[in-house]
């Protein structure tokens, strides 16, 4: 039983890269879906964190989590901003609805662990994640976006998401 | 009326010798997750004036734990040199901003 529990979660984790990918590599995105995949993409490391907040044991688990917090929501201020600037209205899609439904079913499942095994699961999708999103954003989103404006908060996300990565990474080391 | 100014310049000249090495306000800027200059040098007794102009926290946090500055969303902050060295720092947020700070007895 705990063989196969830990397969799932390891399936979870290495499919969020490949179908974060797999979605968007059908089409090339367009900006107001981009928009929308980068506002997505923020949100649910808000949720995450906001889990991590009521759940988390270790302070630096803790701390890790507000940094997200303060960030993301400082990045999807601006993300906002710049749609309404732009007068882009964003477009839900199949990669926004695919994150979004591993982000529920993830939330879901951190939502049963308790103490020091949440706060390292935490961690490690944490990381998982970032690298995830960080790919995508290399890959696909900022060579698929066409307003500079909007390629530059991409730029600028990416290099905040590496760091949290990076940060996420520090945190995980110090829970072993 | 000449002779009125004597004693202010004697004045001046003195203040100015009872400061030997002035030191230096350097400026350190942090924008775009980018710390700039990525490698400054400064003298013991200067002063960094760090600045971010990021919508985002950083810190300053020295490697070798000689310093730890917080700065908040476009704020800045002040500190001043107190020992030589050459120490490396990063953003404890984002450990990806890196950069070096030279400093001279």
């Amino acid at each position: 039983m705990f063989i196969r529990w830990s397969a799932a979660v390891a399936a979870a984790i290495l499919l969020s890269g490949p179908a974060l990918q797999g979605a968007i590599a059908a089409d090339k995105p367009t900006d107001p879906q981009i928009a929308h995949i980068a506002y997505t993409a923020g949100v649910i490391d808000i949720n995450a964190a906001k889990q991590a907040q009521k759940k988390a044991t270790s302070k630096g688990v803790k701390a890790f989590a507000e940094d997200m917090l303060r960030d993301h929501e400082a990045v999807n201020k601006q993300a906002l901003a710049l749609v309404k600037k732009l007068n882009v209205t964003p477009e839900d899609n199949d990669t926004s609805k695919a994150l979004s439904k591993q982000a529920s079913d993830k939330l879901a499942e951190l939502d049963r662990l308790s103490g020091a095994a949440f706060d390292k699961a935490y961690v490690a999708n944490e990381v998982a994640y970032h690298k995830a999103v960080n790919s995508a954003l290399e890959t696909q989103l900022i060579p698929s976006a066409s307003n500079a404006e909007l390629k530059s908060l991409l730029q600028t996300g990416l290099k905040i998401f590496q760091g949290h990565e990076q940060h996420a990474e520090h945190v995980a080391a110090e829970l072993k | 009326m000449p002779g009125c100014l004597a004693p202010i310049a004697l004045a001046v000249i003195a203040l100015s010798i009872s400061v030997p090495a002035r030191a230096a306000t350097i400026e350190i800027t942090m924008e775009s997750l980018v710390i700039s200059p990525a490698e400054v040098s400064a003298k013991v007794g200067d002063t960094i004036s760090w600045v971010n102009k990021d919508v985002f926290a950083h810190t300053a946090t020295a490697k070798n734990g000689d310093f730890d500055v917080t700065l908040p969303p476009k704020k800045s902050a002040t500190s001043v040199l107190k020992k030589a060295g050459m120490v490396e720092y990063y953003c404890r947020y984002h450990p990806n901003m890196k950069a070096t700070l030279k400093i001279e007895p």
